[in-house]
């Protein structure tokens, strides 16, 4: 008998923990702070944009935002933990808890900001759908793409868009759909499709991966608004905040000049945005329960938003990426932070 | 007479393990209603949406292989039968070429030959030892360098082979083809009750009838028969390479084919396994005794060797073709649009609706098993020895 009560009182004990485990509501900076690290969740590997380099260390624009979050909550870029994930599981790793925020080029939809309970705190990346051929193919435009078949990685807004482009135009096509980005690199130099699609600068990013870029050309046509940026859960704003403040923080410091290398002597300046920002006027890191110097490690360690897209993505790379739409709004792009004030 | 009851509760064997039963049961549904209040809960307080409400919402994807009509504007609902179908149809090509693939392999596990059976003992240990993902992916790639479209290879006349599948014609049923269907069927009912006139025949004057070759010409020259006498109405669409791909024609796509020839290669090896020790366990005195009798050796097979062997085989071909099915699902691993690729993924990940998706898969799985299990149970309650064997 008593054995049969010792196991009942275990049972309900057991069950009483995973309930208050699961209905557990603590602050995420709280548990981030407690963690020691950042739990980041990243591609499984788009070069310039998040993935490992020759050594293992994460590189790319996204993987800078989740650096400059662990910046600004521990004055150390580095204390991140990159968790990789597929377009398919990106949003249930999210939701469940298992990273703290989501920086894999992830487009802003209102399913997904509503629907899902996910909150996107802002645009690090304006992008579009293009597709890119063979260039022996001798296409030069997406309208002459009738009856091709076409690779896609599953579980995107690049699908939907897909579909109601060739809808739209009365073309048909058939859809050859693959996981990753990898396999559809594979699927495509063997010719299984004619085409590739997704995000512009997936594209690109591709392309600079295959023996001979120049063998394909990514087409003119960008057929849909894909704003990609960090994503994080529904219900927490001062962690929101904490995650649009340090995207921000990178794009002001753009605006205001304030780079990696001159970020100290910045600090001299006469621009009373500048001495915001970087603390020397205090108050503002208070506002989001981090130190004065947050936005200081970011700028430090990270670097503004250019020193970021240069050295990932920009024209210098093997990627080439025009800053194009995203350049700032007063260089002609739409990259707009609010006022640091 | 209280204190009785509740005395025989504790101390009779019988009701106090039924107490006990009773108990488990209930804890067991305490603890299933707990774990679904608790996610109903948590999903609630995330502000994640749940129902089946988007069931009805439009797909807004393209899946290329399929068996029923569908565009992105068809729904969930209809992406679901889609992916089902395509699980069935890679489930029931692939069991029947593992079968026979088996059959065959087993006999010849068996055979006096030296070189015949060690090769097909090399072919059973190989497969049977490498993870069947990893055989599909094999399979899928070697596909995948088959010659691009534009250097189609041509088998036949309008049979083409290239890294995009097998282009074959396509039959367009012309009035009056459903006669031919109708006679085939006929024919081959008529067969049925010819062999069985004639089996009762020879049980009365021992005379042997050629009963497969009369059946064979029955039904294979009646529809052909029937064809010409309604004027050839079957005319065949020829595919043709129109721009980027072929036009018109059927195809067969290269991840269906890399699906069918990874399941079935991989089963086949423990159906050839299973094939062999049923044939094993038939005692050696049945076939020496129809030897004495003078039977020929195909016939000590067809009519003493496998009748016995089958009641050993059937149980565990069972759960061959139970591993068969559930297997497909890793189709997701080289685009094959089943039921796990199309429902389970992409309509998951445009709906986010996780939990509600995972159990109608489930379930789905769970009941196409299930139906498996019992006609393969009633075929084996058929071949069991009659009788106080």
């Amino acid at each position: 008998m008593t054995k049969i009560k010792s196991l009942f009182i275990s049972l309900v004990l057991t069950l009483g923990v995973s309930s208050a485990i699961a209905g557990s509501h603590g602050s995420t900076l709280d548990l981030v702070k407690e963690r020691g690290k950042v739990m980041c969740g990243s591609n499984t590997g788009l070069t310039g944009f998040g993935a490992p380099n020759d050594a293992g260390v994460w590189e790319g624009i996204d993987v800078d935002i989740c650096r400059a979050v662990a910046a600004a909550v521990f004055g150390d870029a580095s204390k991140v933990e990159y968790v990789p994930t597929t377009t398919k599981v990106r949003f249930t790793v999210l939701q469940s808890g298992e990273v703290d925020l989501l920086a894999r080029n992830t487009t802003w939809t209102l399913s997904r900001d509503v629907d899902l309970g996910l909150e996107f705190v802002g645009v690090n990346y304006y992008d579009g759908q293009g597709f890119m051929v063979p260039a022996a193919l001798g296409v030069s435009s997406a309208t002459e793409l009738d009856g091709a078949s076409v690779c896609i990685q599953v579980g995107t807004t690049t699908e939907m868009n897909l579909a109601d482009y060739f809808k739209a135009n009365g073309m048909s096509y058939e859809s050859v759909p693959v996981e990753t980005n990898s396999e559809a690199d594979a699927a495509y130099i063997a010719g299984r499709c004619d085409v590739y699609t997704t995000d512009a600068s997936g594209l690109y990013s591709s392309r600079a991966g295959y023996a001979d870029p120049s063998a394909h050309v990514v087409l003119p046509e960008i057929i849909s608004k894909e704003p990609l940026g960090p994503a994080v859960r529904h219900g927490d704003s001062e962690w929101a905040d904490i995650v649009r403040w340090s995207l921000n923080a990178m794009i002001i410091g753009e605006e205001l000049g304030i780079t990696s290398t001159n970020v100290e002597e910045m600090k001299g300046s006469k621009n009373p945005e500048v001495l915001r920002l970087l603390g020397v006027e205090p108050g503002y890191g208070a506002y989001l329960g981090l130190d004065n110097e947050w936005a200081v490690n970011i700028l430090s360690q990270v670097g503004n938003y250019s020193e970021s897209f240069e050295k990932h993505i920009g024209p210098n790379t093997p990627i080439n990426i025009q800053r194009g739409l995203n350049a700032l709004y007063k260089d002609g792009g739409i990259l707009y932070a609010p006022p640091f004030r | 007479m209280q204190t009785n009851f509740i005395r025989k509760i504790f101390f009779d064997e019988k009701s106090r393990s039924l107490l006990i039963q009773a108990l488990v049961i209930g804890i067991f549904a305490v603890f299933i209603y707990l774990l679904v209040q608790q996610t109903a809960a948590n999903l609630e307080r995330r502000g994640i949406s749940s129902g089946f409400d988007f069931l009805s919402m439009g797909a807004g994807y393209d899946i290329s292989i399929r068996l029923i009509p569908f565009t992105s504007e068809d729904t969930h609902l209809r992406a679901y039968f889609v992916g089902l179908l395509n699980t069935l149809m890679i489930a029931i090509c692939g069991c029947f070429l593992a079968t026979i693939l088996g059959f065959f392999v087993g006999v010849i596990r068996l055979s006096s030959n030296w070189l015949f059976r060690n090769i097909a003992y090399v072919y059973v240990e190989f497969t049977r030892n490498v993870p069947v993902l990893l055989q599909i992916i094999l399979y899928y790639s070697i596909l995948l360098h088959l010659p691009k479209i534009k250097q189609a290879i041509v088998l036949f006349e309008g049979f083409y082979l290239t890294n995009r599948g097998l282009y074959s014609p396509l039959p367009i049923f012309k009035e009056g083809f459903s006669i031919i269907v109708v006679s085939f069927v006929l024919a081959i009912i008529a067969s049925f009750i010819i062999k069985k006139y004639l089996k009762k025949k020879q049980e009365h004057t021992g005379k042997q009838y050629p009963i497969f070759l009369i059946n064979s010409a029955l039904v294979i020259f009646t529809p052909i028969f029937m064809y010409y006498l309604m004027g050839m109405p079957l005319e065949f669409e020829l595919p043709v390479l129109k721009g980027f791909n072929f036009k018109g024609g059927m195809v067969i796509r290269p991840e269906f084919i890399g699906m069918l020839l990874g399941l079935s290669i991989y089963t086949a090896a423990f159906i050839s396994e299973t094939v062999r020790s049923g044939i094993i366990s038939v005692s050696k005195g049945q076939r020496e005794a129809s030897q004495a009798l003078g039977l020929k050796s195909n016939l000590i097979m067809k009519l003493i060797i496998i009748p016995q062997a089958l009641r050993v085989i059937i149980p565990p071909l069972t759960s061959q073709y139970l591993n068969l099915t559930k297997n497909s699902s890793l189709g997701i691993a080289i685009g094959y649009a089943d039921l796990v690729h199309g429902f389970g993924g992409i309509s998951l990940n445009q709906t986010g609706r996780a939990i509600e998706i995972m159990l109608m898969v489930m379930l789905t799985y769970l009941t196409i098993s299930l139906i498996i299990s019992f006609f393969m149970n009633i075929y084996n309650k058929a071949v069991q020895f009659k009788g106080n064997a």
